[in-house]
């Protein structure tokens, strides 16, 4: 019985972590193997139900819809950690100048961090690949800069409870230069919150990249993208009923096991949340 | 004070919504409990239709409006001198009949009478004179369109007459006069034509709320005896195609266009008819970038392109080849077999890519509108097709509003994909977009023989000649491999109970006139 | 009073950023609403004189300062593409999107907060780890796949749903269920999951204090400690999450009316965006940024309602 109950308490780092290795698996394999050219077409055999030869079915044009599937890890991972990078980095940046200068800069940078917020996400995404055009690279830019607010706010609370602590006191009497107190002392002391929330940040970039594929922009086509392929699998829901659910059942098996990481995460570090 | 009113104002719209949403419009309240009078109780088929369409009208004034989607309904409402067959022909409209000088300059109108506007007013020659000053700009706006810059005059010699002297002839002229390019509009109506559009059409306008729908309803004094059948027609706004069929599924909608890969869901459950568009779908190049300057260059992508490929995955086979901007659709004016001028050869392709001096290809880009998923699916292909042949395509998808201002308008593009919409007339099919004193064409090409045969039939009056030239102006289109023309979509159209009557023309409108249901 | 002026100051340095923010992203978005709306069959002519019409052919940043001076008399200003005023077309829609999100937030809480006490008293064991898992599903579908799902295995298998459009609900509640419920539960069900896990977390805290303890051995039954006690002292922490969670639904909107073709501010959004109409846009953010912040402000003052120890400050 205890064990039983071990396993249920972690099971959301169980399933997280399986989760994200499994398909950090598939990417690596789809590197230098895929049962098929990702983006040959042959028209002939469009959407063949799954079988032994296509594992998952074939698309509308007859590519290897597991192949793309594969292929599409590459592309999940990019978005996601492009994402997250540049959302933790500014986000950091902006928060952690806020929170630690805290006066004018705090009430300048939050301000415009609020009416960031007030921008329901995927709208701004929609305007700033606009601007800067589609693709992969860009759609991440878009997403990144989403992401900011949120981390921001995070970041800044986190350096506000740690700016008069003791152990930064004692370094700024030590002569310590702010920047090295602010990334070197204080940033580490929070890093377990950073995470949490660059995990989320991972796991609402793929679900804005399939909103954004819904819209018709995102990643650009025939670069395998599972939003992109939820978005092309609407035509045939009747029809071929199973195409949906390769890319579909990905996004939510990925997302779903970053939130569960991000919560294994959370309750490790608040014990009070058991 | 006041200010803080306002400010007021704007912090309450919260609650407002609400209190709204709890007690809503009564104007909706009242449509919809209004009795109809006037159905026939002949029938139990209830004479109202709602009939989908993927967006907005731009502007319900005909003079205003612009985009194609907007004629589609508002020619319900409207009527020209002249009206649109469905053949590409012409008929007399608010005209009872007409004569054409021997110069080809005067053209000489007899106006149809006891027709009455929508207000119950009747149809004057004041309201064709103000509705032709009003085009040209002559009652002090602006000129709304180019149409009729080659009017020397208009006047109205009695009540019934009404006279147009052109300063140079032009064939195509009559083409001109539709409700689509010159409806005639109540004097009376002055400065609310968008608001509350009125016309002399089968159907009178009701109402129009935005992102929702636009009601019109039956016009009991048309003077064409017994039509329109249908009591109310609705158009309701719905742009999720994949979303609409399901509507048809639910029978929220009575008639919209089926996917092409979704057709076999609906055909045993409801009832289908084909329309041939009479668009164009089109592979075009920048013909002043290189590579696409080349003729070889375009000749080679002629030849590697398969169209039998696009019609087969995107269009799920409904679909003709083309083999330049002129449809089957339009009868005769089509020269037939040009559309197997370039067949599938990735060899011949090649060797025309050596011979222009790429033997190892190049890298090119293709610039497609997102609003719809056809084009980003036909890039796809066409990239897949044209890395046989050692061109490698990189796909950019942009919003329709970046496509329009970039490629179409600022013709800062390599390669690109859309469907040329079909135009009422075999001239202005060939003219528009491709001609080089067109404005619209976005291609940039040019060339000299087809610039005089453009010119030339215009001064053509027998129309077995009219048609060799624009016969010649296919082949040219075919031999300089202006463009891969792809095909004429067919749209599928599913409605839930027995349409007849649905008359398709060869460009957007979809006539209710003669629509009814039967069981 | 402080507080309510504070407030009132920050909710307009807010719109002022936002509408900066748009104004500084429309400087430099391509496309241009005119050519958009009228599409290819427009000849110069008609763009110069509809350009012209609707001062469109001003400088962008005078169309911004005109936008400012008229929000300061209360005007939204007239829309590009719709050729009406902004007003008129944000009242149109509010009914819809507000019904939408009332209804959205009345199943969040139906499902979660139950939900949430039940697996907060099986801590751990099968089924609150399942219902944790399950409902964590529920966050990670992708919206418009929900909603699509939803139309294809619900809406269309039950004729009392509808699938597109909207009736209002004075002229039938039942009609106006039939087309919120499920664009309701497309976007009920991502943040069931949020607020199930902060209703569970936030009754675990409260029954781990001191007091629950010492009432429960003065022997007072487990159904008296949970909703006379607990469920009250909980309340406090639900309340944070819940205003994240109204925010998101009003994000939630947008996608979901595309979807399921409510014609509500979401999907007027949509539209105004790609046909680049500055005025109507701004509108739209400005209600966003408004609602958000009348949403915010409700939740503080239900603090200190909750919580006599919290004062507005």
């Amino acid at each position: 019985m205890d064990i039983v109950k071990r396993y249920m308490k972690n099971i959301n780092l169980l399933i997280g972590l399986l989760v994200i290795v499994g398909f950090l698996l598939v990417m690596i394999t789809s590197f230098f193997y895929t049962p098929y050219d990702v983006n040959m077409m042959n028209i002939p055999e469009k959407l063949h139900s799954p079988s032994s030869k296509y594992l998952f079915g074939t698309d509308e044009f007859g590519r290897d819809i597991f192949s793309r599937m594969m292929k599409g890890t590459q592309t999940a991972f990019a978005v996601g950690l492009l994402t997250v990078i540049i959302g933790t980095s500014f986000g950091i940046l902006i928060g952690g100048l806020a929170g630690f200068l805290g006066g004018w800069v705090d009430e300048l940078f939050m301000r415009l961090m609020d009416a960031l917020m007030a921008f329901p996400g995927i709208i701004l995404a929609l305007m700033l690949v606009a601007v800067f055009g589609p693709g992969v690279v860009n759609t991440a830019i878009a997403l990144g800069v989403i992401a900011i607010p949120a981390i921001s706010r995070i970041a800044r609370s986190g350096f506000v409870q740690h700016r008069d602590a003791e152990y930064v006191l004692a370094a700024k009497l030590i002569g310590v230069k702010p920047y090295n107190i602010m990334f070197r002392h204080i940033l580490p002391n929070i890093s377990s919150q950073i995470i949490v929330a660059a995990t989320v940040t991972f796991a609402t970039a793929m679900l804005a990249e399939a909103a954004l594929s819904y819209l018709g922009l995102g990643v650009q086509p025939p670069n395998p993208s599972w939003g992109r392929m939820l978005k092309d699998s609407q035509a045939y829901l009747v029809k071929a009923s199973w195409y949906t659910f390769a890319p579909g059942g990905a996004i939510t098996l990925l997302v779903l096991g970053l939130y569960m990481l991000s919560n294994a995460v959370r309750d490790y570090m608040d014990p009070r949340s058991k | 004070m006041k200010q803080t009113r306002n400010w007021v104002f704007l912090m309450l719209l919260l609650l407002l919504g609400v209190m709204i949403s709890a007690c809503s419009n009564d104007n909706d309240k009242k449509d919809t409990n209004k009795v109809p009078t006037n159905v026939p109780v002949t029938t139990d088929t209830p004479q109202e239709i709602v009939v989908r369409i993927n967006d907005d009208p731009d502007f319900l004034d005909p003079h205003k409006a612009t985009a194609s989607i907007s004629y589609q309904m508002i020619l319900n409402i409207f009527e020209g001198l002249m009206a649109p067959e469905t053949d590409g022909s012409l008929k007399e409209g608010l005209a009872e009949s007409y004569e054409i000088s021997q110069d080809g300059l005067t053209y000489t109108f007899k106006i149809r009478s006891g027709v009455k506007f929508h207000n119950g007013e009747d149809l004057t020659i004041e309201d064709i004179q103000y509705s032709f000053d009003r085009l040209m700009g002559k009652n002090g706006g602006e000129k709304m369109s180019n149409n009729f810059d080659n009017v020397a005059s208009t006047e109205a010699p009695d009540t019934t007459t009404f006279v147009i002297k052109l300063k140079e002839p032009n064939s195509n002229f009559l083409y001109s006069l539709t409700a689509r390019q010159a409806a005639i509009i109540p004097k009376s109506n002055d400065g609310k034509h968008n608001e509350n559009p009125i016309g002399t059409g089968p159907f009178a306008y009701v109402k129009y709320a935005p992102g929702s729908n636009l009601v019109l309803k039956k016009n009991e004094s048309y003077w064409k005896e017994g039509l329109p059948y249908l009591d109310k027609v609705t158009f309701a706004f719905q742009s999720d195609d994949q979303a609409a069929i399901m509507s048809l599924m639910a029978n929220e909608v009575d008639l919209t266009s089926v996917p092409w890969q979704r057709v076999n869901e609906v055909e045993n459950s409801h009832h289908l008819s084909h329309q041939n568009n009479n668009s164009s779908l089109i592979v075009t190049f920048n013909e002043t970038k290189a590579p696409f300057d080349n003729i070889k260059v375009r000749q080679a992508m002629n030849y590697a392109i398969s169209k039998a490929d696009i019609i087969d995955s995107v269009f799920a086979g409904y679909a003709v080849p083309l083999g330049s901007n002129m449809s089957p659709a339009m009868g005769d004016y089509q020269k037939k077999g040009l559309e197997d001028k370039y067949k599938l050869d990735v060899a011949k392709a090649k060797a025309l890519l050596a011979e222009a001096g790429y033997p190892d290809g190049f890298k090119t880009k293709i610039t497609v509108s997102s609003h719809n998923d056809i084009y980003s699916n036909i890039a796809q292909i066409v990239a897949a097709n044209l890395k046989e042949i050692g061109v490698d395509v990189e796909i950019e998808v942009v919003e329709w509003g970046i496509w329009l201002d970039r490629v179409y308008f600022g013709r800062d593009y390599t390669m690109t994909t859309i469907d040329l919409t079909g135009r009422a007339s075999a001239y202005e099919i060939l003219n528009d977009y491709i001609s080089t004193n067109d404005s619209e064409n976005f291609f940039l090409f040019k060339n000299e023989e087809y610039d005089n045969i453009m010119a030339d039939v215009l001064k053509e009056t027998d129309t077995a000649k009219q048609i060799a030239y624009y016969q010649r102006a296919q082949e040219i289109l075919a031999e300089q491999a202006v463009s891969v023309y792809v095909a004429d979509y067919q749209i599928v159209w599913g409605s839930d109970k027995q349409v007849i009557g649905l008359k398709s023309y060869p460009f957007w409108f979809h006539d209710m006139s003669e629509v009814k249901f039967s069981n | 009073m402080m507080y309510m002026i504070r407030r009132f100051i920050l909710l307009m340095t807010t719109i002022l950023l936002v509408s900066m923010i748009t104004f500084g992203v429309f400087q430099i978005l391509p496309g241009d609403p005119v050519r958009t709306m009228l599409g290819t069959e427009a000849d110069a002519t008609q763009i110069e004189n509809l350009r012209s019409e609707l001062g469109l052919d001003r400088p962008l940043y005078e169309q911004y300062t005109d936008w400012i001076k008229g929000l300061l008399t209360g005007e939204l200003g007239h829309s590009i593409r719709f050729s009406m005023p902004v007003k008129d077309l944000l009242l149109d829609r509010l009914p819809v999107t507000m019904s939408l999100a009332v209804l959205t937030l009345t199943i969040v809480l139906m499902v979660s907060l139950p939900l949430g006490m039940f697996a907060a008293r099986r801590q751990n064991k099968l089924s609150d780890v399942s219902l944790s898992t399950l409902t964590q599903i529920g966050m990670a579908v992708p919206s418009f796949w929900l909603g699509m799902m939803l139309i294809l295995y619900v809406g269309m298998q039950f004729s009392f749903f509808k699938i597109s459009g909207y009736i209002p609900w004075s002229q039938s509640i039942a009609g106006a269920l039939s087309t919120l419920i499920l664009p309701a539960l497309t976007i009920a069900i991502p943040q069931i999951a949020v607020n199930f896990r902060y209703v569970r977390t936030a009754i675990l805290e409260q029954m781990q204090l001191d007091y629950v303890r010492t009432i429960r051995s003065k022997g007072m039954s487990e159904r008296n400690v949970m909703y006379k006690h607990v469920l009250k002292n909980a309340m406090i922490p639900i309340l944070t999450v819940f205003g994240l969670i109204m925010a998101e639904v009003v994000a939630g909107t947008i996608i979901v009316e595309q979807v399921f073709s409510l014609p509500g501010v979401g999907q007027l959004l949509i539209t105004a965006i790609s046909n680049r109409d500055f005025p109507l846009v701004q509108g739209i953010v400005m209600y966003i940024t408004v609602a958000v912040v009348v949403i915010n402000f409700i939740v503080d003052i239900l603090y200190s309602v909750l919580d006599p120890r919290i004062r507005l400050r």
